[in-house]
């Protein structure tokens, strides 16, 4: 039985529903450093489609890969206690002010480095940018086809793998070979919860430079249970051109940001009181707006 | 050379409205960059689709005519979008934000290392003073959308890449007719000389297209509900509201995500842009990006709990009280004084 070699995309992103005044830095980049972070929603989707696959395919390797800083490490944990196999931290300043292009440049050397994966998934787009351009532009940089807006996967061979598509008024089913990039809708089944003996085991993993940061007795740790320190790339490790990472290798700037004062129109209060609302409708019904 | 691109996108065969609107948006850009307006045209069977776009002031139609080439499919419309590309060098590309658009566009735009902003909800042409280089760039397109869950606005510029390439979605922008006798020139290019046949290793196996089921881009009148409507129950009564006036249910994105209402429903940025007659947002605080798809509603009603919900300051009427409670009273004394 095939053993597949899966990389899943995951992002740690700001909870977009919450956000204060301070949320964006003067030039006009996210200061994602007071906002509350969470594991991407629709990554977690791709991850549990990995999952099934490993069910399927036992020997299968699930490896979580996520670009971000430090602090990125908590989704890796996230990602171990749900059952992914392995996890790296592509961390860096150089990474810094990265657009989907710089991001996507990154992610692929990385990905090479990870060598022979047949198979990458990630969620259809992140909540903070909802731009649903990393995923395509990583296959793009990989020479590898893809798959977006995946509901799906239908059926799964050693060699083929079909999936269905959401598509804006249907469905479509697609088949492809390997090696293969995929993205995942909301659609998709939610990912399985954790795991409480992963959760157990993985309790303690963290990257060296995190263990360091906070004083801890890192070198003991390393040498007894290797599997507790995660995998942390820097530009060093995944043989990328400088050049193309980070704010200089990003064609789109941001010229400038404004926090948007509408025009406010002069409206007239009602309450919910029975005469307010009869005298609204029979103003709508007048005007012949209803009726 | 230097020109606007729309890549018009084919939906069973005819041309998708978003694509109308973007080359109406091209002939102002166009004109106002003084350059051409083209358009290319990907599909099978696409003779005589000429005479629908010519009139929208297109200069140039570029068609890639071919049976493998429908439905859509990433590698082959990719390879010929950039290599057509290459060879024009286009100083603007435009699509729409769909399915397609969101498919096709990352991938043109990695393969050019061009730079490509999402969702934009206006495109205007601007200077750029690039302080720290002391260079200024002329005329760059400004793509302007709302950005980090809809609570800013952000201008993206491409200042060194060219395309300088953005999607919009469909209802964003409006379309309109330049000139009936405007006269282009077609372009067939030689499909060979664009596409590998490596770019056919995706197969489809499966298509079902179901009609639209709902149709709130072109509803007079539009109940929409946020998170505050607090549960998919309590949506009924939206439903039972629009249908009496013979209208069309939308949601806020929120109200999408709690699942309260299906994706289709959503108003906004990332969702669909409407400007009907009557628009009453219940329980919606008005994120930007919600404002962004409904703003220009001739009437709007807020109906909230809050009194100081930011959607208040856009609406002509504001009710403060409970969705549950208002949306009775309206059912009640419509059906009492209408026939």
């Amino acid at each position: 039985m095939k053993e597949f070699q899966i990389v899943v995309l995951a992002k740690q992103v700001p909870d977009t529903r919450n956000i204060g005044k301070d949320a964006m830095k003067a030039d006009g980049t996210v200061n994602r450093a007071v906002l509350p972070a969470i594991f991407n929603p629709e990554d977690l989707h791709a991850l549990e489609q990995a999952l099934r696959i490993k069910d399927q395919f036992p020997g299968s390797t699930i490896t979580l890969l996520t670009m971000g800083p430090p602090r990125a490490v908590e989704i890796l944990k996230e990602g171990f206690y749900r059952g992914a196999d392995d996890g790296i931290l592509l961390t860096d300043r150089a990474f810094a002010g990265s657009d989907t292009l710089a991001t996507s440049y990154a992610l692929s050397c990385a990905i090479r480095k990870i060598k022979n994966v047949d198979l990458i998934v990630c969620g259809r787009q992140a909540i903070d940018g909802d731009t649903a351009q990393v995923g395509p532009q990583v296959a793009e940089k990989l020479g590898i086809p893809q798959i977006t807006y995946a509901e799906e996967i239908v059926s799964i061979t050693n060699d083929k793998i079909q999936v269905k598509r959401r598509l804006e008024r249907g469905i479509e089913t697609v088949e492809s070979a390997f090696p293969v990039l995929i993205t995942v809708n909301s659609s998709a089944p939610h990912c399985r919860p954790r795991n409480a003996k992963r959760l157990m085991k993985y309790k303690h993993s963290s990257t060296t430079s995190n263990r360091q940061e906070s004083n801890e007795d890192y070198l003991a740790t390393a040498v007894t249970k290797a599997y507790l320190t995660i995998k942390e790339w820097s530009v060093n490790n995944i043989d990328a051109e400088p050049e193309e990472l980070g704010l200089g290798g990003s064609p789109t700037k941001v010229k400038k940001v404004d926090n948007i004062a509408f025009q406010s129109k002069e409206s007239r209060t009602l309450d919910d009181f029975d005469e307010d609302i009869d005298g609204l409708m029979k103003e709508l019904i007048e005007a012949h707006i209803i009726g | 050379m230097n020109n606007i691109i729309v890549y018009c996108e084919l939906d069973e065969g005819k041309i998708a409205d978003v694509s109308f609107e973007l080359l109406t948006k091209g002939r102002s850009l166009a004109t106002q960059l003084n350059c051409k307006l083209e358009a290319l045209l990907i599909g099978d069977n696409l003779q005589g689709l000429e005479k629908e776009i010519f009139p929208y002031g297109v200069d140039t139609i570029y068609m890639a005519d071919d049976k493998r080439l429908s439905p859509y499919s990433t590698l082959p419309h990719t390879s010929i979008v950039v290599n057509l590309f290459r060879e024009q060098k286009p100083q603007i590309a435009l699509m729409g934000a769909t399915t397609i658009g969101r498919d096709l566009g990352p991938r043109v735009s990695s393969a050019l290392k061009s730079g490509l902003t999402a969702d934009c909800t206006e495109l205007e042409i601007g200077d750029h003073e690039d302080k720290k280089q002391n260079k200024v760039y002329k005329d760059l397109l400004y793509q302007i959308r709302p950005a980090f869950g809809g609570n800013i606005i952000a201008t993206i510029i491409n200042p060194d890449c060219r395309p300088q390439m953005a999607t919009v979605r469909e209802g964003v922008m409006k379309k309109a007719i330049a000139d009936p006798d405007y006269k282009g020139e077609i372009v067939q290019l030689d499909i060979e000389k664009y596409v590998d046949d490596t770019d056919f290793v995706v197969k489809i196996i499966e298509r079902h297209i179901e009609k639209t089921k709902v149709n709130i881009k072109n509803s007079p009148v539009i109940i929409s509900g946020g998170f505050g409507v607090g549960s998919a129950e309590n949506f009924k009564l939206l439903h039972k509201l629009a249908a009496l006036l013979g209208g069309e249910v939308g949601a806020s994105r929120a109200a999408v995500d709690a699942g309260f209402a299906e994706h289709e429903r959503q108003v906004g940025q990332t969702g669909i842009t409407v400007r009907p007659k009557l628009y009453i947002a219940c329980g919606i605080s008005g994120q930007i990006q919600h404002l962004a798809g409904m703003l220009e509603s001739s009437i709007i009603i807020s109906i909230n709990q809050d009194p100081n919900a930011p959607i208040n300051k856009i609406a002509n009427y504001v009710i403060t009280g409970r969705v549950e409670n208002v949306i009775p009273k309206m059912i009640k004394y419509y059906k009492e004084h209408t026939k």
